[in-house]
């Protein structure tokens, strides 16, 4: 019988191209260990088909030029992170995030916790050397007390540095993980102590169980500056002293949270507009819109309005809005674009009609206004600067309409009936006030008010304008 | 499995061009029947060598061993 290692491939290949049999690991470095009772493991359980390994940064970066297994390699301190994603994108499959203290206990400290306190379905093993490796030896968040890093040449002073982080009992303070354990890979017995806990940890994963998390002691003898031998002691009498090995949770008997049903619905239910009107392939020229004003002046709801009377209508639509954090108040504006053909930017840079509704808004889109473009814009805007010469403009009383009406809020509708006077939209008319109808679906009292507003602005610009 | 040298007795079978030279395993063999050689491999490391007699096949080299590689360990043969 042979004891030989199992999970791993066959050779090493590199990017360089080259193939070696060797780890990049420093001779006496314990993720080498550590490897092989994973790598075991996954080979054990039949499981290499079906598992995700996620690499870290930090020493352990190569870990997909090692293991037989699908392998992702993710950003610093992300593995957690990534490993979430591809865990609930892939049920059923084991996915494992393998960290170090700098990628886990440093930078990607909230990712890991965060994952652990969902309960994600992965297994992180997290590997402790307390120091830096991979980056030259500088203190880490799980350095000794005391110990001398590149860093913390003085010993590690815990008044200035803190004290040593322990996740394991950080997050046995979490309801949702199902398994933690510390575990050492310093010698035999606590490799095969290591071992066990391992493998358990997977199984958690192939039974879909739920979080699982395994601290691994390992030495350091490179940046311990000391031999293979004597850092697994140092990993023993000095490393045990703060973190203390052993079993800090084990739920896997008790039956894994099982998460609420979804209602599910068609995409088509869920996109509000999505049409299922015949693409209009008749002669229609594309056509840019601007709407622009400060927030709450219904600016993206003109411009929506627009955008889904395209859409019934079987256009391809685009609807692009800009608006600072406010909810109300700030500069908002949003570009719409109509057209037959397939739409390639949703930002509209020159329109062909520019509707602008406060003053700073017609200040700076006037000027970006195609030539032989429209622009409207409410008759109360004051104009301190030459409106373009090679554009039509129309200073329309938008406001005192929606307000005569008693709806001093809908100048948006008076302008959208502005835009149907001049036949500026290039869809039909009921489709219009068919989408304007729709985008007050909740509230249908207003219904009525609304239109009765786009007639009274159509007859003004029947009168003043096109007469 | 028996090999050339060894017949079907156990014994570890160490790469010596994969060992680092670590040591790892010489410390932890329960019967003190590995050491370190005394001439170099090519990547420049002692490597770790089986003294010749005394393995009793129960794989605490392998597992103590960081290099997936450098160690496979033969157990006798069961009669």
């Amino acid at each position: 019988m042979i004891k030989k290692a199992e999970g791993f491939y066959e050779y090493f290949q590199r990017k360089d191209g080259s193939k070696t049999k060797a780890t990049h690991y420093c001779a006496g470095c314990g993720h080498g260990i550590i490897h092989k009772l994973i790598a075991e493991a996954l080979a054990d359980f039949n499981l290499q088909d079906d598992t995700i390994f996620v690499s870290p940064v930090g020493c352990g970066a190569f870990c997909y030029y090692y293991f037989d297994c699908g392998n992702v390699a993710a950003p610093h301190g992300r593995a957690s992170a990534v490993a979430t994603g591809l865990s609930r994108a892939l049920p059923g499959k084991v996915v494992i995030s393998y960290q170090g203290d700098g990628d886990l206990g440093a930078i990607g400290f909230n990712n890991a916790f965060q994952a652990a306190n969902r309960g994600e379905k992965f297994v992180c093993f997290f590997v402790n050397n307390a120091i830096y490796g991979m980056t030259g030896g500088q203190m880490a968040p799980t350095t000794l007390p005391g110990q001398k890093t590149v860093t913390s040449p003085m010993g590690r002073d815990v008044a200035t540095d803190g004290f040593p982080l322990k996740v394991c009992e950080v997050f046995n303070q979490l309801e949702a993980p199902v398994f933690i354990e510390r575990v050492s890979v310093a010698d035999t017995k606590r490799i095969m102590k290591a071992k066990k806990a391992i493998r358990k940890a997977i199984k958690i994963q192939q039974e879909g169980r739920g979080y699982a998390f395994v601290e691994i002691l390992s030495p350091c003898p490179t940046n311990m500056k000391i031999g293979a031998v004597e850092a697994a002691q140092f990993t023993i009498n000095a490393m045990e002293a703060t973190f203390p090995l052993g079993n800090f949770r084990d739920r896997s008997a008790e039956p894994p949270l099982v998460a609420n049903k979804i209602p599910q619905k068609e995409l088509s239910e869920l996109i509000v507009g999505s049409s299922t009107a015949e693409a209009d392939t008749s002669n229609f020229t594309a056509k840019e819109f601007k709407f622009c004003g400060f927030g709450g002046q219904g600016i993206l709801s003109l411009g929506l309005v627009l955008a889904n009377a395209g859409n019934s209508a079987g256009k391809n639509v685009s609807w692009f809005p800009s608006y600072g954090p406010e909810q109300r108040g700030g500069t908002a504006s949003c570009s719409v674009v109509l057209a037959n053909q397939e739409i390639g930017s949703p930002s509209v840079d020159k329109p062909d009609v520019l509707v602008a509704m406060n003053q700073p808004s017609l200040e700076k889109f006037a000027p970006t206004v195609k030539k032989g473009g429209v622009i409207i814009y409410d008759e109360q805007i004051p104009v301190e600067f030459d409106l373009p010469k090679d554009v039509s403009v129309y200073a329309f009383p938008a406001a005192k309409i929606a307000t005569s009406k008693g709806v001093p809020k809908a100048a948006n509708t008076a302008l959208l009936g502005s835009l149907l006077a001049l036949d500026l939209i290039g869809l039909p008319e009921e489709v219009v006030l068919a989408a304007l109808a729709d985008s007050f679906a909740k509230k249908p009292a207003l219904v009525a008010k609304n239109m009765e507003i786009v007639e009274t602005a159509k007859a003004w610009m029947k009168d003043n304008i096109l007469s | 499995m028996s090999c050339e040298k060894h017949g079907n007795k156990s014994h570890p079978h160490i790469i010596q061009d994969e060992c680092k030279g670590c040591g790892r395993c010489v410390d932890a063999c329960p019967k003190d029947c590995l050491q370190l050689a005394d001439k170099i491999n090519g990547k420049g490391y002692i490597p770790a060598e089986y003294i010749g007699e005394g393995c009793i096949g129960c794989g605490i080299c392998f597992y103590n061993c960081p290099e997936p590689y450098a160690i496979e360990v033969y157990k006798k043969d069961k009669e």
